[in-house]
């Protein structure tokens, strides 16, 4: 029998980049929180720059390693057998805004109004066959002060590339309009970076420093970013990395309103006799408690939020809470993030130190940024040259054929290349598509003997050909900057577990194709709030963790705005 | 260059082993074993040649410290390009792994070690220790390609696997007991462990001025050490996949 905790205003499931940020707008209005986070905590001394530890091993020492054992399983299509995978994401406080990259990009407008934007300027026949997108139910207006919210509460580098409508060639000028300016000026170029970046100019590209939740410069009492590398799935030293775990969580435990629970895996959210959420389940130490609470938070990241929604069945929710239209799951979709592009260059591109959020953007070929009249698909690519090289990964570089990956034919190649390569990365336009969803493996079961997430799902024909449009643009790049040879990894195949996982609890006005209302509660359990990617139903070509922290304050907003009715 | 990293680390190893340099020669049964009197020979006459010596294993029995060593050699060699696996210790780096984060690849090493070894006698007539450098890469070739018959779970996998555990070993942090007097990171002319690089000292390194650090993670005091010889978790390695 589960041990029945004191009541609490709000339960927050995961803290991590989502949940870690919603705790602070509830417990600076004077609500009284619990966070339950299933990993432990850490500090600034658990991250030393150890390849073999971070990114080998992957964190050995966490207390937590529940994100990989109950990795989600993935196959294609639904005829085929699905495989077991792993899946590199953080458990912890602060999740995995812990040891990613921090690319920290808004969307662009169009993102939001993919429909509408594509029937208007080239007919709806330009939709992708079996796409089940929709426009959000929100313009990128709406999201704008929350994006400036996050920039300014966490920490964002970059330049503004349009200022209230003011265009500014230093930044992204397709981008939508902001009120405000970065709170911190852009991560350092290298001499490499700036070569990349004449490079574009002489194609008539428009390139700028992409935007990073990493100081700059020393910013609220934080130090500025020490260029040390490691920063690829590693923790930062010196808490320049705006990691929820050294803002919103230690603001919001500063009101006195917020608890956080480390250790403590939610299994379950109950609901009373209403059909509405009464609190939480959870294991500590091998012992269940229930906490009650008035509004429950599931951010969990995509696929934890799917499955325990799925698992949380009772006599209201007979196929899982808030899934009575049977839409828990569906809309699933990852970014396309292979099909790089490698380049080999006659010097040396200088990228030991430095970061995979330091470097060069290009969007004039994502979005609808260019007119795609004489293309086959919609949607694009942003095309991003960063710093990043760990040993040994270099080690494995690619030999563009020179040489095999051993012996001394392989020693004497790596010893003059191995910080003569550079590899790109291509964020691409995904969609959702009826045949890509996630359900309950009907096999393979997780530790506790739950089963796991199932992905079905592969990149459709438009996807694929956003990732061989943007590989020529970036092999046109590489070879203007001076590259001496080129290759590219193949495109298109299944969804395997994503860092960047969208849908499966969509956004939407229509209760009949969406699991949460426009502001990221359930249509069908009003006190239940969804944070997190899977309630995006549209990628854009960017990271998505800005717009899922953008979204989770907004949530958290109305959730303080309207709790007398949600209560 | 090459050779004065090796004598420097010979004398060093020679000191802290002395008494144990006839380790390597007592060759434990090979799995499968009606070859091992004749492994224990070869073994005897490669142990012989002056090549850099090895430190006490705790995890490999001595025949198949043999031939890893043999293989890593191989790999990557010593040559006119610096030094290789021996110099780097990257066989230390396995062995201490294989007690520890990598121990549910012992069964692997062990069976993989004997199968290369029945390969290249059903292949060439005689065991991996008693070819020629070019022969042992032929067979290597096969093992890459998956060719070679005998491995329980194809030849490909456990040459994979050698050849990612060889690379921790050559270019990983020296904590872990491999990369010995950073030879690796000389080798791709990674200039070292800092915590922070001034645009100053990105702009010495683009010059090709910036001195190597040499130090490993744990010699700067800020970073706990204990998080380092955590337990592995379960699923071992970790992809070091390119998703952000
Ligand atoms: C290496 C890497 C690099 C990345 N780089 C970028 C980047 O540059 N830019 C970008 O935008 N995005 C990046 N991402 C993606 C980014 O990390 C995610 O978008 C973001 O962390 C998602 O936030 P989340 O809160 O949904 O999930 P997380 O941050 O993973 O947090 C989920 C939390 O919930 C906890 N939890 C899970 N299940 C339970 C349970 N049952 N009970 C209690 N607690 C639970 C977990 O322990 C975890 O702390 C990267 C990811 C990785 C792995």
């Amino acid at each position: 029998m589960a041990t029945r905790l004191k009541d609490t205003d709000v339960v927050v499931i995961g803290l991590g980049a989502a949940g870690g940020v919603a705790v602070l707008p509830l417990a600076q209005a004077g609500l009284d929180v619990i966070g339950l986070e299933a990993g432990g905590a850490m500090t600034r001394r658990d991250f030393a720059p150890d390849e073999i530890r971070n990114n080998v091993r992957g964190w050995p020492m966490l207390a937590s390693h529940k994100t990989n054992d109950e990795a989600p399983t993935f196959r294609a299509t639904a005829s085929q057998p699905a495989i077991r995978g792993g899946h590199p994401m953080m458990n912890a406080i602060g999740g995995t805004s812990l040891h990613y990259w921090a690319q920290h990009w808004r969307l662009n407008p169009w993102d939001f109004k993919v429909v509408s934007e594509t029937t208007r300027r080239y007919g709806a026949s330009r939709l992708p066959k079996g796409s089940t997108v929709e426009d959000w139910p929100f313009g990128y207006e709406e999201l704008e002060p929350y994006y400036e919210k996050i920039e300014y509460e966490l920490g964002v580098s970059g330049v503004a590339g349009n200022l209230n409508g003011r265009k500014d060639p230093r930044g992204n000028i397709f981008e939508g309009p902001r009120r405000k300016d970065y709170p911190m000026p852009p991560l350092r170029w290298t001499a490499f970076h700036e070569r990349m970046a004449d490079a574009a100019r002489t194609l008539g590209w428009h390139p700028f420093p992409g935007p990073a939740a990493i100081n700059s410069r020393s910013y609220q009492n934080r130090s500025g970013c020490m260029y040390h590398g490691f920063c690829n799935t590693g923790g930062c030293h010196v808490d320049a990395k705006n990691s929820t775990a050294v803002t919103t969580i230690p603001r919001a435990q500063a009101t006195g309103r917020f608890t956080s629970v480390t250790g403590a895996t939610v299994t379950q959210i109950n609901v009373d006799a209403q059909g509405r959420a009464s609190g939480v389940t959870y294991l500590r130490n091998n012992e269940e408690f229930f906490q009650p609470a008035k509004v429950v938070l599931l951010s969990t990241f995509a696929y934890e939020n799917v499955r325990l929604l799925l698992l949380s069945t009772s006599k209201a929710f007979p196929r899982g809470l808030s899934n009575n239209h049977g839409q828990v799951g569906r809309h699933y979709f990852s970014h396309h993030q292979g099909a790089p592009v490698t380049a080999l260059f006659p010097f040396k591109v200088g990228a030991w130190y430095g970061l995979p959020a330091q470097g060069v953007a290009i969007d004039d070929w994502a979005d609808d940024n260019f007119d795609h009249g004489g293309h086959d698909f919609i949607g694009g690519a942003n095309l991003w040259a960063m710093s990043d090289r760990r040993p040994i990964a270099a080690a494995g570089m690619n030999t563009f054929g020179r040489a095999r990956s051993w012996g001394s034919e392989w020693k004497a190649f790596i010893k003059e290349n191995a910080d003569r390569a550079h590899s790109s990365y291509i964020q691409k336009t995904t969609l959702p598509y009826e045949e890509n969803y996630l359900d309950l493996d009907p096999v393979e079961k997780d530790p506790l003997g739950r089963p796991v997430i199932r992905i079905t799902g592969e990149y459709k024909d438009n996807e694929r050909r956003i990732a061989a449009f943007s590989q020529d643009r970036m092999e046109e790049w590489y070879r203007a900057a001076g590259a001496i040879a080129v290759t590219r990894g193949p495109v298109g195949g299944p969804m395997t577990a994503s860092t960047h996982a969208y849908g499966g609890t969509r956004m939407g006005d229509n209760a009949e194709t969406n699991v949460v209302n426009r502001w990221g509660l359930s249509h069908e359990v009003p006190n239940l709030g969804i944070l997190g990617g899977s309630v995006m139903g549209t990628s854009g070509a960017r990271n998505p963790t800005h717009t899922v922290q953008a979204l989770a304050w907004r949530t958290a907003d109305y959730v303080v705005r309207a709790w007398k009715t949600l209560t | 260059m090459a050779d004065e990293q090796s004598r420097v680390i010979s004398r060093r190893e020679l000191l802290r082993n002395a008494g144990l340099a006839g380790a390597a020669a007592v060759a434990g049964p090979l799995a499968g074993g009606p070859e091992s009197a004749e492994a224990a020979q070869q073994v005897a006459s490669t142990a012989a040649a002056p090549t850099v010596r090895r430190e006490a294993l705790e995890h490999l029995p001595a025949a198949e410290a043999d031939l890893l060593d043999a293989v890593l050699d191989r790999l990557i060699p010593s040559d006119e390009h610096g030094p290789g696996a021996r110099e780097a210790r990257v066989i230390h780096y396995i062995d201490r792994a294989l007690g520890g984060a990598l121990a549910s690849s012992r069964p692997a090493y062990l069976a993989g070690l004997a199968a290369l070894n029945q390969y290249a006698r059903s292949a060439r007539g005689k065991g991996f220790l008693e070819l020629a450098n070019a022969d042992r890469d032929a067979i290597l070739i096969d093992v890459e390609s998956g060719r070679a018959t005998g491995f329980a779970d194809g030849s490909a996998r456990f040459f994979a696997m050698v050849l990612a555990h060889a690379r921790q070993g050559m270019f990983g942090d020296p904590y872990y007991g491999g990369n010995a007097n950073f030879v690796g990171w000389d080798l791709l002319g990674y200039p070292g462990i800092r915590t922070m690089v001034t645009a100053a000292d990105q702009k010495a390194y683009e010059a090709g001025t910036l001195q190597p650090s040499r130090r490993s993670a744990y010699d700067y005091d800020t970073f706990n050490k204990a998080t380092a010889s955590a337990a592995p978790h379960a699923h071992g390695d970790a992809s070091d996949g390119d998703q952000a």
